[in-house]
This record gives structure tokens, C-alpha cells and sequence, in this order.
């Protein structure tokens, strides 16, 4: 049995990387996820890869292309203003088809803002987030366990479908110790084979492998983007990832992710005390999006209640999920605060009639 | 028949090879003006990469500008990088990899403006990478707007009464700021505008990838004055000659940073 660990969530996810065989770790410090970077500085190279502070999240995400085009397990980490930054290689990434693994550690925003969680990244996370059509997965865990949980399987999903994956944490999650299991896991029966385009060199002299997203023809960069939007497709069709409490007798919903969906998770606890017949729905990937489960508990539901660390970002995917009348409310709070669950049983309160 | 002077067609194949094209050049037409020296510079390092035998070592990333498909005429393994992140690019390659030969192929505008931090902090780590810098003074991709490497005076398309520099500043000393780095260890300036100064700026390559291959010191960095004949808007032997008569008094030519003699 797996030995159970307190763990901050930066460090849990850390040490899933290394366990999942990351070869190469780029990053620059930024608040709230400096653990992560210090983690690796610490560890990785004892255990098989490489980590190079770079001199700015553009430098990082740049050596994260460069490794990643050699077919190594690779990553980096940053919170939001870093993540901003990193917005021109990730979008490179996407056209060319490399896989990653991407942490933002959100912070309140915009700007500078402030060190404190915050969900406001969901647009860029969610949207693609740089120039150009692309989506990338996006993991959003809600307790250390799946920060550590979630390393894994983007590492997997990476490979599998040639993209980046995000980790859309927030400062909490990073800052905050759980106890931790980490499952077996053994890289080589993980590892896809990328050597059909991988950039190693022309060993005995096999055909070239480049790596591009410059198509100046604008029939090959269509076709390019019709077969990217294909595999966005097939990753909504298999890859689409959510939890349900209390949903089966439910007439009141909340829809929340990350970490302001533990606060709604107690809130639906305290609501039910009083009588109120509330379920949570909680989108684990949030690209992709959950949408014919939330519109199909919806049906049955008098509202639906959205509550994000925002100004309200999910909220809008929501509404394009539900093609039914329930009215759909939002909650949010903004700035580095954290929704209580007092606050939003007071929310449902106002719908639930 | 006859294609010079006591040479026909005829005997062809009974004369001997002194020159061939190297075969790690794709069998394509470049995509470079008539006379620009992207070309010929793209042959010295495929020829290079054959002579040191390393074809199946050798990977590169090729840059933003008019060298950006580099890739379809360089028959090696390449990355084609954001404008300006080359080094770090070959960084993260040249880290997962050691054991392999990583080169950079870069403009004045990737290296020296867009690119400046990734340049400097690539050879401060004493990345062990060849970056290949071709300076020509101009942004030739985009249509001949001002390079951080414009000379004084030179009219571009961003600087029609020629540059000022009270207003745009000074053409940029990149490899002399780069040669005082600790991380640099072998920092030339090469040319190839004349059959004497292509055969120098080889010798400096072939010298840049060895240091690579015996993995000692640094990184090594060779800059090569260019041309743009359509960018400066003058023929290919007029532009050659600029290079001797105004380029080369601001960029004077040779090593501005040998490795450490061995004891």
C-alpha cells in the first residue's frame, strides 16, 4: 500500500512529474508556485532529468518546444503573469504538435494584481489562450491528490494526442498541504514512441524530421487547422471528465471547479441540512467542457447556480451547454478571495424558488 | 556543345570530381535572392556537418526571417522557433540531448533585437551550441525595414532619410557585447563576400562545431556580415562591396574571443 505523505500541492505535483518521468523541467520563479521550480531544482537531477532555471517564462516555454521536439517528457510551471508570457510558445506547441505538460498556479489579476488564488485564468486556459485555433486539455484539480493525480494523466494525455496539457491550479491548491498517496506508476509502460518526428538527429541517414508551424500556403494551413480541430473533437468525444454529487434528486445545481468547488461542495452540505435538494457538478477537464451532462441534470433542475474565483468565465460555457429555459445565476468573488460557503447557500437561497 | 575552352560535353565523365555539392543539401532551389549570402553560408555548414561526420548527430533550429525555412534546403534534423527564441530552443534540446550537435541559425533582427535576452543568457550558461548569427543590416523578410545592425545614414524602409541614431540609436555591437560573457568560448567575426573570405568564415565553422564535438568551454559563436542585394536595393557585386568599403570599418573581421590556450 501506497504510504501516505503531507504535502504541500506544489511539491505533490512536483514529485507525480518525476515519478511520471519528466526528462526536462523549465521555469522561472513566480509566486505562488516557487515550490515547484525549487522542488525540481532539488530533486530532478538525482532522478534522471534536467532543470535549467530559465531567464524568463518566454526563454522556458521556448527550451519546453525544444526538448519537447526531441520526444522527452517534458514541463514547465508559472502562475498567471508567467503564463501570460509563455502565451507565443504554447501557441507554437499547439501547431506543431508537441506535447507538454503545463502548470498555471492562477493568482488574482489582471495585471500585476495580487499573490492570492484566483480562478481568472479560465478564458485563457479554456480558449487557447495565445494567437490562432487551439485548444490544449485542461486539468483543473481541486485538492492535492489531484494535483498529483492529474500530473500523471496529463503526461499521458500529452503524448497520446500530440498537445499541451494545463494544470489550471490556483494559488491555494499550490500553497496548501493534504496528505498525498502516489499510485504505482512505471514511465516505460507509459512512454509513446516519437521517433517517427521527433528531432534526434539522422541516424544512418533516415529521412529528415522538422519541426514547423509555418505553412505559408494557406490550403496546407487550413488543412492543418481542420486536422487540429479534428483531434480537439475526438479529445471531447473520449476525454471529457467531470464529477457528480448528490445529482439524482437534485432541483438546485451548482456548477463549480477547482478550488471554489469545495467551498460549493460545503455549501451544498450546509444547504441540504436545511432542507434544500442541492447537487454539485464539479468539471474535472474544463477543455474539454462538460457540456451534455450539465445540460441533460439541468432539464430537471429549477436553476443553476455557477460559482467561480471570477468575474464570471464558466459561467458563459454553462449557458452554452444548457438548451433548456433553467435560469442559470453566478457567484463569484475577484481579487484573491475565496467564495464561502455561507455566501453561497445564501445565493441559492435567491434561486431556489 | 562546347561550354568552355577545351571542355565538351562528351568527356565529361572522364575528368575528375575537384568540387561536388554536398549531399546534405536538399536537391531544391533555395528560396534566397540572386547573390544574397544565405546560400552560400547554408552550404558551408551542410558541408562542414559532412566533413566532421556528424549527419546523424546534428540537429537545428532554424529562426523567424528570411532563413525561416532553412529546414527545406539544410537536409539535417531541425526546429523552426519563434522569432528571437532560437538559443533557448537549442538549449532545451542540447539539455535532454548532450550528446548531440545543436546549431542555431539566426538574423540580426532574431538575435540582436527580438532575441537579445535569449542571446545573452544562452551563452552566459555556456549553452555547449554553435549559434550562427548572419549579420546583413537589415529586416529582409518583412521588406527591408531597419536591422538593430543598420549602419549610420543607411535608408531602409523604417528609416527613409536613413538611420539617426539620436533617434534609433546605434547599430548594435551584439558580438562584441557577447565576448566579454564567461560563457562564450569562441566568439569570431566572419564574412562572405569574396572567395578568400568564404574559405575563412569555413575554417571558423568547422572550428565552432569541433569545440562543440570535444564538448569543452562554452558556447561558440560565429556572426557572418551578409548581404542584401534586394534590401539594400543594389546589385550583388555593388552590395559585396559595400561590405568591404562600410561594413567591415564598423564590423571589422576576425576572433574577438579565442578559447584559453591548453597548458
Amino acid at each position: 500500500m501506497a504510504k501516505k505523505l503531507l504535502m504541500k500541492g506544489n511539491e505533490a505535483l512536483a514529485e507525480a512529474a518525476i515519478r511520471a518521468g519528466v526528462k526536462g523541467y523549465f521555469g522561472y520563479p513566480i509566486t505562488p508556485q516557487s515550490e515547484l521550480l525549487e522542488y525540481m531544482a532539488t530533486n530532478l537531477e538525482a532522478r534522471g532529468g534536467v532543470f535549467v532555471q530559465a531567464e524568463s517564462e518566454v526563454a522556458a516555454i521556448n527550451m519546453v518546444y525544444g526538448a519537447s521536439g526531441t520526444g522527452k517528457r517534458v514541463m514547465t510551471s508559472t502562475s498567471s503573469p508567467g503564463y501570460s508570457l509563455m502565451q507565443e510558445g504554447i501557441s507554437y506547441m499547439a501547431c506543431a504538435e508537441l506535447p507538454c505538460l503545463l502548470v498555471n498556479v492562477v493568482r488574482g489579476g489582471p495585471g500585476l494584481g495580487t499573490i492570492q488564488p484566483s480562478q481568472g485564468d479560465y478564458f485563457q486556459a479554456v480558449k487557447g489562450g495565445g494567437h490562432g485555433d487551439y485548444k490544449l486539455i485542461v486539468l483543473a484539480p481541486n485538492s492535492v491528490q489531484e494535483m498529483a493525480n492529474f500530473t500523471f494523466l496529463g503526461f499521458d494525455l500529452a503524448d497520446k494526442y500530440r498537445l499541451p496539457v494545463l494544470i489550471l491550479a490556483d494559488g491555494a491548491l499550490g500553497q496548501m498541504m493534504e496528505s498525498v498517496e502516489f499510485p504505482e506508476y512505471n514511465p516505460e509502460e507509459h512512454l509513446v514512441d516519437h521517433s517517427a518526428w521527433a528531432t534526434t538527429g539522422r541516424v544512418d541517414g533516415r529521412p529528415q524530421n522538422y519541426i514547423t508551424s509555418l505553412h505559408l500556403l494557406s490550403e496546407k494551413m487550413e488543412e492543418i487547422n481542420v486536422h487540429l480541430q479534428n483531434k480537439y473533437k475526438e479529445i471531447q468525444k473520449n476525454e471529457t471528465r467531470c464529477e457528480t454529487i448528490n445529482t439524482n434528486d437534485a432541483d438546485l445545481l451548482i456548477v463549480s471547479f477547482g478550488l471554489s468547488a469545495r467551498s460549493s461542495q460545503k455549501a451544498m452540505e450546509l444547504s441540504r441540512e436545511e432542507g434544500m435538494k442541492v447537487g454539485l457538478i464539479r468539471p474535472i477537464t474544463v477543455f474539454p467542457f462538460p457540456s451534455d451532462i450539465i445540460n441533460e441534470l439541468s432539464k430537471k433542475a429549477k436553476g443553476v447556480l455557477v460559482v467561480e474565483m471570477n468575474a464570471g468565465q464558466m459561467v458563459e460555457d454553462v449557458r452554452l451547454s444548457i438548451k433548456n429555459d433553467t435560469p442559470v445565476a453566478f457567484y463569484g468573488r475577484m481579487g484573491g478571495m475565496i467564495p464561502q460557503p455561507d455566501d453561497i447557500v445564501n445565493e441559492l437561497k435567491k434561486i431556489k424558488d | 556543345m562546347s561550354t568552355a575552352e577545351g571542355i565538351t560535353c562528351e568527356n565529361l565523365d572522364q575528368m575528375e570530381t575537384i568540387f561536388e555539392r554536398t549531399h546534405i543539401l536538399h536537391e531544391t532551389p533555395t528560396s534566397y535572392c540572386p547573390g544574397c549570402g544565405h546560400s552560400v553560408v547554408h552550404r558551408l555548414i551542410m558541408e562542414v556537418v559532412e566533413e566532421l561526420d556528424i549527419l546523424g548527430d546534428t540537429i537545428g533550429v532554424a529562426p523567424v526571417g528570411c532563413s525561416v525555412f532553412a529546414y527545406n534546403f539544410m537536409n539535417v534534423d531541425m526546429q523552426q522557433a519563434a522569432h528571437g527564441r532560437a538559443t533557448a530552443v537549442a538549449t532545451g534540446i542540447k539539455r535532454v540531448l548532450p550528446n548531440k550537435i545543436v546549431f542555431t541559425y539566426q538574423g540580426d533582427g532574431d538575435l540582436a533585437a527580438i532575441g537579445t535576452a535569449e542571446t545573452i543568457h544562452t551563452i552566459n550558461r555556456g549553452e555547449n551550441i554553435v549559434i550562427i548569427f548572419i549579420n546583413n543590416g537589415i529586416y529582409g523578410m518583412t521588406g527591408g525595414q531597419m536591422a538593430p545592425t543598420t549602419l549610420e545614414g543607411d535608408v531602409t524602409s523604417t528609416t527613409p532619410d536613413g538611420r539617426d541614431i539620436f533617434r534609433q540609436g546605434h547599430p548594435i555591437k551584439i558580438s562584441e557585447m557577447i565576448a566579454i560573457l564567461d560563457g562564450a568560448y569562441y566568439v569570431t567575426r566572419q564574412a562572405v563576400n569574396s572567395a578568400k573570405t568564404v574559405r575563412k568564415c569555413k575554417k571558423a565553422l568547422k572550428q565552432a562545431f569541433q569545440n562543440q564535438l570535444d564538448g569543452k568551454g562554452g558556447t561558440n559563436y560565429v556572426e557572418i556580415v551578409s548581404n542584401c542585394p534586394s534590401g539594400w536595393k543594389m546589385t550583388p557585386i555593388a552590395s559585396n562591396e559595400k561590405i568591404n568599403q562600410e561594413i567591415l570599418d564598423y564590423y571589422p573581421l576576425g576572433d574577438l574571443k579565442l578559447p584559453p590556450k591548453e597548458a
